[in-house]
């Protein structure tokens, strides 16, 4: 007990109360009927995005790495699990329509039924050969990890090997979330092309309406937020954080101390790559589809946005910048805000948006380096290096002093 | 007498300069030795192609009583067979503490695995402030290494040369930057472990070397000009030449 209540466990301490009174409230409002469902799910989603920026904030803001493409990780967690969504729930059409028709369906009859079902968009009768597993939700889980798991190992691997670092390896993630992109906007990929996967909010077997499933689901993302803090908080308020701290700020030394830095930097870049499918294969369920444009690399790099306006290299940093961000995002693109007349023009929130973003992200860059979680460290009084402005090592991805002091 | 590193023949290329010119080196496991030679003679790289940061274009590198050769070892690799580097910058952790700068060095499992299982003892706790003490920084282990002065930086670097617990250990330029008493404190130190291990250091100051009171090996245009005590190098016409008559 003692040792939890250390005071380098504080933060993560007052985030999971915070996280808990949340939920609280959500729920309780959400029973009342003062939250739509929709509303409830745009919590939950948020989440889920706060999860995925966790997982960012370990990759760049702790082992220095930025990628631009854990996204795509995030989006393929959806397409994981979007495929037992969509193809159990056909299957309960399919069965109920071919019931219908009198005599009992067999087999054939079934899997042709739903195979046309969701690939007569596409033109297609057929079941690819991926969906071999969309059957079984177990299988299905397993890959909704396996698979980008695989993909972060085996993309690592070659481009930790080669020691690409910095801007070269950001290029090279984005490069990779693009080619997967257009891969899967392709009809022929075998995942509805730009269709993508729909209907995923519907459970299949499941009777209850959306205004419970959504809170099931903001239930889920908040438990899966507060295990992965715990879990990422323990790696990185231990040894191997001062590891992969160290990479990011000077790697040569590292090595010389005898540690494989190119293991760390595997490790660190796949198993983010897995939070983020976590956290995607709980999001789409509430968005209710995924299609190719959520891999484009606009998203990774909102992504990266969010763990520089929360503040780089703390976990709580990130989770705040993702929250404010998207909250922000959805409200001012919602159209809910009124519009500005200036006389000679208006302006349209929905469209000025991103301009703003742009400029918070300057702003916050130029002059608040530590970010909106930075706010928080000035309250717990944490010593500076003194660099004259020099960053605290040599590497691309070492933190600046700015983000280091206090 | 037996050698714990032997380097031999080795010769470097940067564009086709000859940094290192058919190098032969050796030193026994528990030996104290000075390199010496004037700026650019070669002294940092002949630290880089034994702990594996540069690759030689020829000659051989090796190590141990079994000697293994490090040419095929990635830096990382070399270090954990017991190579230890102090470089001539301090290069130490800025944005982390005097402990966790040790911790990361003192030896142990140094896998992600083994690391994300490792949680520090007591006794690992012993010897981190007993490190930290020797070189003076013993109330500093919760401080973090950037705010600490350049000669405090250069300790903390030997203190965790040392908490690596190494076989050979190559020192670069280690009094740069320090005053008489510190310079002094050093020589002490190193003489001190040199006698339980292979310990090479780089020095310019003259006054220093004498004080380490070891053979000397003088390098000039990255070959071996001449090695013996320091007596007999610097009565070397061709040292006096090249070096000593400079500066
Ligand atoms: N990476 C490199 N690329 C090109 N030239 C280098 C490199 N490293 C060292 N040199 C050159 O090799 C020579 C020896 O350098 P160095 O080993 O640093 O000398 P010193 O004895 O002063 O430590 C110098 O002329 C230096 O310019
Ligand atoms: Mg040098």
């Amino acid at each position: 007990m003692r040792a939890i209540l250390q005071p380098r466990h504080r933060s993560a301490l007052v985030f999971l109360a915070g996280l808990a009174l949340f939920t609280l409230c959500v729920t309780v409002a959400a029973h009342f009927g003062l939250v739509s469902t929709s509303f409830v799910k745009t919590l939950g989603k948020t989440l889920c995005l706060c999860l995925a920026a966790l997982a960012m904030d370990l990759i760049w803001g702790y082992a220095g790495i930025l990628s631009l493409g854990h996204m795509a990780f995030f989006a393929l967690g959806g397409y994981m699990i979007g495929m037992w969504l969509m193809y159990a729930r056909t299957e309960e059409i399919v069965i109920a329509s071919l019931l219908n028709g009198g005599l009992p369906a067999t087999p054939e009859e079934i899997s042709q039924g739903i195979a046309t079902q969701i690939f007569g968009v596409v033109g297609a009768s057929d079941l690819p050969a991926i969906w071999g597993f969309a059957h079984s939700l177990p299988l299905q889980l397993t890959l909704v990890v396996a698979l980008p798991g695989l993909l972060a190992l085996v993309f690592g691997w070659l481009a930790f090997r080669s020691r690409v670092t910095g801007v070269y390896l950001s290029i090279l993630t984005q490069a990779m979330t693009l080619a997967l992109a257009l891969y899967l906007f392709q009809n022929d990929s075998g995942l509805r092309g730009n269709n993508g996967l729909s209907g995923l909010q519907n459970l299949p077997g499941v009777t209850a309406g959306q205004d419970t499933v959504s809170v099931w689901f903001f239930w889920a993302s908040a438990l899966a937020l507060a295990l992965a803090y715990v879990a990422l908080h323990s790696i990185v308020s231990g040894k191997f954080g001062s590891v992969i701290r160290a990479i990011r700020d000077d790697e040569a030394r590292v090595r010389f101390l005898g540690y494989s830095v190119e293991s760390y930097k595997l490790f660190a870049f796949t198993l983010t790559a897995v939070i983020c499918a976590l956290a995607g294969a709980l999001y789409y369920p509430q968005a209710g589809i995924v299609n190719p444009a959520e891999l484009a690399p606009i998203a990774s790099i909102y992504l990266a946005v969010w763990a520089a306006i929360g503040g780089r290299g703390r976990l709580y940093g990130a989770v705040i910048g993702a929250a404010v961000v998207s909250l922000l995002s959805s409200w001012f693109t919602g159209g809910r805000v009124p519009s500005i007349p200036l006389g000679f023009a208006t302006i349209n929130w929905v469209d000025w948006w991103q301009v703003l973003l742009g400029l918070t992200f300057v702003l916050v860059t130029l002059f608040a380096p530590k970010g909106i979680g930075g706010l928080f460290d000035r309250l717990a009084g944490v010593h500076a290096p003194d660099r004259k402005g020099a960053p605290l090592g040599p590497d691309d991805g070492s933190l600046q002093e700015k983000e280091a002091q206090e | 007498m037996s050698t714990l590193l032997e380097v031999s023949g080795v010769t470097v290329s940067f564009d086709g300069f000859r940094a290192i010119n058919n190098l032969t080196f050796a030193i026994g496991p528990a030996e104290l030795r000075a390199i010496i030679g004037p700026n650019g003679a070669g002294k940092s790289t002949f630290m880089d192609i034994v702990t594996g940061k540069t690759r030689p274009d020829s000659g051989s590198v090796s190590f141990g009583e079994k000697p293994v050769s490090l040419l095929r070892m990635s830096e990382a690799q070399i270090a954990r067979a017991g190579v230890g580097r102090k470089f001539q910058r301090p290069t130490v952790f800025e944005d982390q503490t005097v402990s966790e700068n040790l911790t990361l060095a003192l030896k142990a499992g140094r896998s992600p695995w083994a690391v994300l299982g490792w949680s520090k003892t007591g006794v690992d706790d012993e010897r981190i402030l007993a490190l930290a003490v020797q070189v003076g920084l013993g109330d500093s282990l919760g401080r973090k290494a950037g705010i600490l002065s350049h000669g405090q930086k250069q300790w903390l670097e030997i203190a965790m040369l040392l908490a690596q617990e190494p076989r050979l250990l190559l020192v670069d330029e280690p009094a740069a930057g320090m005053t008489l008493a510190e310079r002094e404190k050093t020589t002490e130190l190193l003489v001190e472990i040199a006698k339980t291990r292979a310990v090479v250091v780089v020095e310019h100051d003259m006054e220093f070397v004498r004080r380490l009171d070891c053979r000397v090996t003088v390098l000039h245009e990255g070959a071996v000009l001449a090695e013996g005590s320091l007596d007999h190098v610097t009565k070397n016409q061709a040292v006096i030449d090249v070096y000593l008559g400079r500066g």
